[in-house]
């Protein structure tokens, strides 16, 4: 639920920014493609603290008409997947082609003792939604999820 | 918010006249102190809503109001498709029908409490709820779109709930022009395994007590008493509805581009009503109004089963059973004239006046329970919808504490171990599966609902009739 430190010297991380009612999450990286994948790290956070074994892969593809929509899209898709799996992703894999986007997510089964899911995310929304780089040249991904 | 940006119109009412691309003013109801602690977003949000085509009389927050997703959380707002009128996903939210329904159960505090404990574990081990919980209950294709077709009447069908509850049901338990084959078949996956289950966040199920009546008279309609027990579901349609709402959000962003339509917020995404892409997400937010009238269903059925295992005689009746997150079509009185609107209420709750036609014969002299949910651990309300509801905000009222902290400022400040056993001290039960999610839901993290549903009352939006307190509470 915070900032992992360790990781934000080497230019990637996530962290979560709050929201009246639900939660906000971004990623950083050195590229879109970095941005994008921890702020699904960002997501499953919304749900446990506890570590997801890498058991299972899934792909996902998804496109939209520009880069922040297909960020909510990218979210969306992991979503669904958590949901119609009931399983949860701890790491991912990003490509980018354009407005289009394959992913790899991999992850495990949904265990309630040791995940102590906190809260089920609904959807991405566009608020709050913002895909871009810094001064600094590190880019930045980042919405509130509906929780 | 400074209370400077409104004009004051009386303690209640605080209106922002039309400015810029606004066509109708903003109208916030609150007390003062309500009006301070809002967001300034609140006010963002319920201007933007304002200029949007077709909009009729003004833009409405409810005392509730709260940062959401381009309309406000709290936020009513009716348009007319006769002048270009839009239907928003947004305006809906992700969450379509979610709502609460109440049910007596003629059990009063006293036969509760010794086996409360008792009562509490098998809740929680029966009503699957939170992330990883699946359903006993699995649909194929043919029964996914009956019950998208159905909504309660399907439960009943099936044996879970009984004919008598269709008449405390808003729509009579079934909303009409609900189009099954207009919801994604990824939104029938994501349903597949989820009905009766009662998902996470702020939605619960609640055993509660009757602590304070306000209005003995429409009390004694409700069927409430002092010391009673109810027990209150507080739900929605589930993965079906967030993944309609998901979908729909993005194509009507591209339906607003398509029609010129400007919006000041990408999450405001609308059609207009009278547009292919407008009645396609009306006959799929319908089908989801019926997953939603369903689940609630199905729930019910599950409390009335535990119920009975522990007191054989008891008989659950419903008291009523309102959604928050909709889109309907109602015929309200504008300028003399009547006209078919259609009212978006995002965490607003419908609040019918006496008299109102599509309330059961019971109700029709006193008006429509509005069902008001606390937080966790804190008190919850019945209020009944007033005279004077409809002119204030087309029949509509607050619904439930609105948030004063986030969930991240909430993890910061309290351990969720310690809450449960906090409220355990003060004789309330809670069980869900994580203690974070019981921390990011401490009672703390809400607005004072008594001050909600107070300034509710003050504003002529419904009046109150009982004050519940609850005895246990399952979270998912």
């Amino acid at each position: 639920m915070t900032i992992s430190t360790a990781l934000a010297v080497r230019k990637v991380g996530w962290e979560h920014f709050p929201h009246d009612a639900d939660i906000g999450v971004r990623g950083w990286g050195v590229t879109a493609v970095e941005a994008f994948e921890q702020a699904a790290c960002a997501l499953t956070a919304v749900i446990t603290d506890a570590d997801i074994k890498p058991q299972t892969s899934v792909e996902v593809k998804c496109e939209a008409p520009d880069l922040e929509l297909l960020f909510v899209e990218w979210l969306n898709a992991i979503i669904y997947e958590m949901a119609v799996r009931n399983m949860l992703f701890g790491r991912f894999a990003v490509q980018l082609d354009g407005n289009c986007l394959t992913g790899t997510l991999w992850g495990e089964p949904v265990d309630v003792a040791r995940h102590a899911p906190a809260c089920e995310p609904k959807g991405a929304t566009y608020t709050a939604l913002k895909v871009f780089r810094n001064l600094d040249d590190r880019w930045s991904a980042e919405c509130i999820v509906d929780v | 918010m400074d209370p400077a940006r409104f004009t004051r119109v009386d303690p209640m009412t605080w209106r922002v006249e039309p400015q810029g691309a606004m066509r109708v003013p903003a109208i916030i109801y609150a007390d003062e102190n309500l009006i301070r602690d809002m967001d300034d977003k609140v006010f963002e949000q319920t201007t933007n809503v304002a200029t949007l085509p077709g909009i009729v009389r003004a833009s409405y927050a409810m005392p509730d109001a709260h940062w959401g997703y381009g309309f406000p959380i709290g936020g009513v707002a009716a348009f007319d498709p006769d002048q270009d009128g839009i239907v928003s996903a947004g305006g809906v939210g992700f969450d379509i029908s979610c709502g609460v329904r109440t049910m007596l159960t003629g059990l009063s505090v006293a036969d509760i409490l010794p086996i409360q404990k008792s009562l509490a574990e098998s809740f929680f081990r029966q009503i699957p709820a939170g992330v990883g919980s699946t359903g006993a209950i699995s649909l194929d294709a043919f029964d996914m779109d009956a019950m998208l077709s159905g909504g309660a009447h399907w439960a009943i069908e099936r044996g879970w709930g009984e004919i008598r509850d269709l008449e405390r049901i808003e729509e009579k338990g079934k909303m009409a022009g609900a189009k099954p084959e207009y919801v994604s078949e990824h939104a029938k996956k994501r349903q597949r395994r989820e009905m009766g289950t009662l998902g996470s966040g702020n939605h619960y199920l609640e055993v509660q007590a009757v602590t304070e009546l306000f209005d003995t008279e429409v009390a004694e309609v409700f069927g409430l008493a002092q010391n009673d027990v109810v027990v209150s579901i507080h739900c929605g349609s589930r993965g079906l509805g967030h993944q309609i709402g998901s979908e729909f959000l993005k194509e009507m962003l591209l339906a607003a581009k398509a029609s010129g339509i400007e919006l000041p917020d990408r999450e405001l995404a609308c059609a207009p009503i009278n547009s292919e892409v407008g009645q396609r997400y009306l006959g799929a937010m319908r089908a989801a109004i019926n997953c939603a009238l369903a689940n609630r269903e199905v729930l019910g059925h599950y409390a009335r089963r535990i119920f009975t295992h522990f007191f054989p005689n008891c008989d659950l009746r419903l008291l009523f059973d309102v959604s928050h997150n909709t889109c309907k079509v109602e015929s309200h009185v504008i300028d003399g004239k009547r006209r078919e609107l259609f009212v978006h209420r995002k965490g607003a709750t419908r609040a019918f006046g006496p008299g109102h036609a599509s309330l059961p014969a019971t109700l029709r002299p006193v008006g429509q329970p509005v069902l008001i949910g606390g937080s966790m651990g804190t008190d919850s309300y019945i209020l009944v919808g007033d005279k004077t509801s409809e002119a204030k905000a087309f029949s509509s009222a607050c619904h439930g504490a609105g948030r004063a902290l986030s969930r991240h400022a909430a993890l910061k400040r309290w351990s969720g171990r310690k809450i449960v056993d906090d409220l355990a001290s003060q004789g309330i039960v809670i069980r869900s599966p994580s203690t974070r999610g019981v921390a990011e839901e401490a009672p703390g993290a809400y607005k004072d609902v008594g001050a909600v549903v107070a300034a509710a009352e003050q504003a002529g939006l419904s009046r109150r009739v009982a004050r519940l307190r609850p005895l246990i509470c399952i979270k998912g």
